[in-house]
């Protein structure tokens, strides 16, 4: 048990702590998941930021200063559609993920 | 401190294994991006141990430990008493817990923490259920919702945590929602501040748990205030605050429908739970 538990510990190479650490900060692909995926009218967007503030794993960014004006950033991109649910001026579409580009 | 092998925006991973549309994500991420770096987070067993990560990765560029769902309160106090033994008294620690690890079976924990004013910040984040183990029913489930312990739908009505706070007399005490960011931001901002325990209790929608479209996740948190089925409201320095008081109550069916956990609901049943909302919402407002 104690030298299951000191396995991780041995990785770290800048303290003695003992027992299980996690000593890496990493994400999975959770846009693997994505059965639907969000479509943007940006002719539309009045690039409010509301869809960015309620995407639960963040990754949406509204850039004020382009015509493409919401980045989404696929590999986490889970579907969920709140961002869709959420827009004041219903400009995002949920389309099939494996439908039209 | 960690190795950074995919990077994020803020403290926590982007790839992170909490289902499409999951309220507690949101959560987490807005309470640590108010805390800031100089945190100390404290997780019991939960949904929320998704963000503690699995063996050898977390998905938290803080600092933190995995507990026990007895005393992740009792965890907090004493890395708060062993800092402040070193004259650090400038790291918040945060206690950010599911219901199952707060009104049942850390409640025991909680007590202590409030009763011995250790300076700690606890989250209750309130999916009304045991999530992470298959929706069992917790005594945060409302009246009327179905979960695999409460088939027919639960028969008796939820706890009240922040009264039972407020019977300790804490310094802050407040209910905040996805429903609305802002006010969930500035008390959490509040609760740092405190100089004593701060207690936030927060409704989070669960798409998996209640039966409901992922996108509608903050749709539900909006009628779950504007129907009174959850109560936005601060208890501070003895004094409690309402901090949006919806105009007029929307009908409960509003909130009821949008989610599988209530579909077995007759509609008598319905007016018992209208009943029950709707009398503590007013006896909530004659006690302001
Ligand atoms: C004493 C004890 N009983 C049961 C468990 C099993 N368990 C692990 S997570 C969990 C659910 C916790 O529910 P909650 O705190 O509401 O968090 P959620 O999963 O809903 O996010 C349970 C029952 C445990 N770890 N410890
Ligand atoms: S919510 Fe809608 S309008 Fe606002 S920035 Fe996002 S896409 Fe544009
Ligand atoms: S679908 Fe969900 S995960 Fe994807 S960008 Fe919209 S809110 Fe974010
Ligand atoms: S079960 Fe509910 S709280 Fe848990 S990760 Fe899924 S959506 Fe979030
Ligand atoms: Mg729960």
């Amino acid at each position: 048990m104690q030298k299951q538990q000191e396995t991780p510990t041995n990785m770290l190479e800048n303290s003695k702590v003992l027992g299980p650490v996690a000593t890496i900060f990493d994400s999975i692909h959770t846009g693997s998941w994505r059965l639907e995926r969000p479509k943007v009218n940006f002719e539309a967007c009045i690039k409010c930021g509301i869809c960015e503030k309620n995407c639960p794993p963040n990754i949406i960014t509204v850039h004020k200063d382009r015509v493409e004006s919401v980045e989404i950033d696929w590999y986490y991109c889970k579907g969920c559609g709140i961002c869709a649910n959420e827009c004041p001026k219903k400009c995002i579409a949920m389309v099939d993920e494996r439908g039209e580009l | 401190m960690y190795k950074i092998y995919k990077d994020s925006k803020g403290l926590v991973a982007h790839g992170v294994s909490a289902c499409a549309g999951c309220g507690l994500e949101l959560i987490i991420r807005n309470v640590l991006d108010v805390l800031g770096e100089d945190t100390i987070i404290v997780i019991p067993p939960g949904c929320s141990a998704l963000f503690s990560g699995f063996g050898k990765e977390t998905a938290l560029k803080i600092a933190g430990i995995q507990g026990n769902l007895e005393n992740t309160a009792a965890y907090a106090a004493g890395i708060k008493a062993g800092l402040q033994i070193q004259g650090n008294e400038h790291t918040t620690v945060l206690a950010f817990a599911g219901d199952g690890a707060t009104v049942d079976i850390g409640i025991q924990a909680l007590s202590g923490v409030m009763e011995r004013r250790d300076k700690i910040v606890y989250v209750c984040y309130d999916n009304e259920a045991y999530m992470n183990t298959g929706i069992q029913g917790s005594s945060s489930t409302p009246l009327g919702a179905n979960t695999t312990t409460t088939p027919t739908g639960k028969n008796t009505s939820r706890k009240d945590l922040i009264k039972i706070a407020e019977a300790h007399d804490i310094p802050y005490a407040a209910t905040a929602s996805v429903a609305n960011l802002v006010d969930l931001r500035k008390k959490v901002q509040k609760a740092k501040d405190t100089d004593g325990p701060a207690l936030l209790h927060i409704h989070t929608p669960c798409p998996t748990g209640w039966g409901f479209d992922t996108a509608k996740s903050i749709e539900i948190s909006k009628e779950a205030v504007n129907t009174g089925a959850w109560i936005l409201y601060e208890y501070e320095a003895g004094v409690r605050k309402i901090s949006y008081k919806p105009k007029e109550l929307r009908p409960i069916s509003n909130y009821l429908k949008l989610q599988g956990r209530f579909k077995h609901l007759k509609e008598n049943e319905i007016v018992e739970v209208q009943d029950e909302i709707v009398s503590r919402f007013h006896k909530f407002m004659s006690e302001l």
